[in-house]
């Protein structure tokens, strides 16, 4: 028997979103914009209006009055008829009677359920280090929520020497290292590799934003391991001292973690779906399960782009995802066409200074730095002619060229990218490679 | 304090007012269709792109470097574009129009 798409895709029934960052709340949007007419249930355990998550370790943190950025004005989700359950966690899915238990006891039926369940930050085993929300004189924290972000700023605020230990020298690190500096606090990063952002960047972009902290005066250390967290034996402070293996101590008024995330597959795993390195889903975010979709951080999808299965934390990746996964359930996917790819992109400030990154890096076998001053250069990945990334600081007309490139798929040449010349389209676009 | 008028891809308009903060703010928590703000307002992504009305277009002056570059990115952009969290919210711009380009 043929369906039509219409018939497919019957844009009515029960869609549960469990998550209410970038992806579920984009997705909530698209699929009421997209025409969809039956429930929309968005639920998080953040009680918060969702809001946007990169500004808490930025503006969110330095800012005098501390606020968060809605993604969506509250009005809004009742214009769109979405319903929302914030403060509630799901402590179950069971797929074959198609219901979520929420903590409070309520069961909600789902006729297509979406996962964007994210991440959570990772704490280390190590001895001394749990965060510990109960407890009001904190001085251990990551920084993932709202709720972090207004503790942290408090936990500074109440500090004898505004001395923050940072463990982890990543973006979230040393995001939060500048807001720090710019709060007038003493910053110390501690890094288990040789160098900073090593998992994600080259020496060339990790040597300049070392530079760019030292000179701040953030105490930047790298190759060093924490093997314990201890409170300071004065029992009159809230102090903390981190032991390091080569048996240095950091002492701090608070500690930040920044090592890492775990994602939140709990439910897919309860739901039976395929995950691996993330929950796995296919061009249209439907995991192995055909009324279970996930979008977002926790999902791990192939890119058409990069020709392997890729896993992205990112607003970018969020949002499209969201979109395209609206565009499935209500049949506007154009029939027979290949799924368009998507170019990842991210960005960072720090300081004075904006990086904005499109594409990735891994398997580069050349870089091509395109200086332009101490403060603005891009770095340009490319496996043999095939530009992969560029990653851009103050240099905003590297990484919109970037972008061109790698969404068009043209070839860049190197010469004139080594060439002292301004660089403009015309001189750095070859062709269309094959 | 300033009342500004959105009119959005579907022609519908919209008036919305406001003291403080960036006019892609203003639209968000307005719930303007077309303006994403996706990257939170740090002219990342160029998902707030407006027009301005060419008559009133010295009120806001034109885009600086970071943000006429980031405009390149999208098709749609004229002369008379700009990103509207790089306009901030103030008598300046009361009584304007912005057409929302997506």
């Amino acid at each position: 028997m043929q369906f039509s798409a219409e018939e497919l895709h019957s844009n009515n029934g029960a869609v549960v979103i469990v998550g209410a960052s970038h992806a579920g709340v984009n997705f909530a949007f698209n699929l009421r914009q997209q025409g969809w007419t039956g429930s929309i249930t968005l639920i998080d355990s953040d009680p918060e209006l969702p809001y946007h998550r990169p500004p808490l370790s930025k503006k969110t943190l330095q800012s005098a009055e501390l606020k968060s950025t809605p993604l969506k004005a509250e009005k809004a989700y009742n214009d769109h008829n979405i319903d929302f359950k914030l403060g509630n966690k799901v402590t179950a899915v069971n797929h074959l009677t198609k219901q979520i238990t929420l903590d409070d006891g309520q069961c909600i039926h789902y006729d297509k359920l979406m996962l964007a369940t994210g991440c959570r930050a990772f704490i280390p085993p190590i001895s001394g280090l749990e965060v510990n929300d109960s407890l009001n004189n904190r001085s251990i924290f990551t920084m993932r929520t709202y709720a972090d972000a207004q503790a942290i700023k408090a936990a500074l605020i109440n500090s004898v020497d505004k001395h923050v230990v940072i463990i982890g020298g990543g973006y979230i690190g040393l995001e939060s290292a500048s807001s720090f500096i710019a709060m007038g606090a003493k910053v110390t990063v501690i890094e288990k590799q040789p160098r900073i952002l090593s998992r994600v960047t080259s020496a060339v972009m990790s040597d300049f934003l070392t530079e760019l902290h030292l000179n701040k005066g953030v105490e930047l250390l790298t190759d060093k391991d924490v093997i314990e967290v201890k409170p300071l034996a004065n029992k009159n402070t809230h102090k903390q001292v981190v032991v390091c293996s080569d048996g240095t101590e950091y002492c701090a008024d608070f500690i930040i973690v920044g090592v890492g995330v775990r994602l939140n597959t709990q439910l897919a795993l309860e739901a039976g779906v395929d995950v691996e390195q993330g929950i796995k889903v296919n061009e249209v975010c439907q995991t192995s399960n055909e009324d279970i979709f996930a979008i977002g951080d926790c999902t791990q999808q192939f890119s058409s782009l990069y020709q392997r299965w890729i896993r992205l934390e990112s607003v970018q990746n969020a949002v499209d995802q969201a979109k395209l996964a609206a565009q499935f359930l209500t049949g506007k996917l154009p029939q027979g066409e290949p799924v368009q790819h998507t170019v990842p992109w991210f960005w960072s400030d720090q300081y004075d200074c904006k990086l904005q990154i499109v594409g990735l890096s891994e398997g580069y076998d050349e870089l091509v730095v395109k200086q332009e001053s101490a403060q603005q250069f891009s770095v340009w990945y490319f496996k043999a002619d095939k530009l992969l990334c560029v990653e851009a600081v103050n240099y905003t007309k590297a990484y919109v060229l970037g972008t061109q490139a790698i969404k068009q798929n043209l070839l860049v040449d190197k010469t004139a990218l080594q060439s002292g010349d301004a660089l403009s389209k015309e001189s750095l676009f070859l062709a269309v490679s094959s | 304090m300033a009342k500004v008028i959105f009119v959005t891809q579907n022609n519908g308009s919209m008036e919305v007012e406001g003291d403080s903060g960036s006019l892609m703010e203003l639209a968000v928590a307005n719930g303007v269709a077309g303006i994403d703000g996706d990257c939170g307002g740090v002219c990342s992504c160029a998902t707030c792109h407006i027009y301005v009305d060419p008559a009133d277009f010295d009120k806001v002056g034109a885009a600086q470097e970071v943000e006429s570059d980031m405009l390149e990115l999208d098709d749609k952009v004229t002369e008379y574009s700009r990103l509207c969290c790089q306009i901030d919210v103030s008598d300046q711009i009361d009584g304007m129009t912005f057409v929302v380009a997506n």
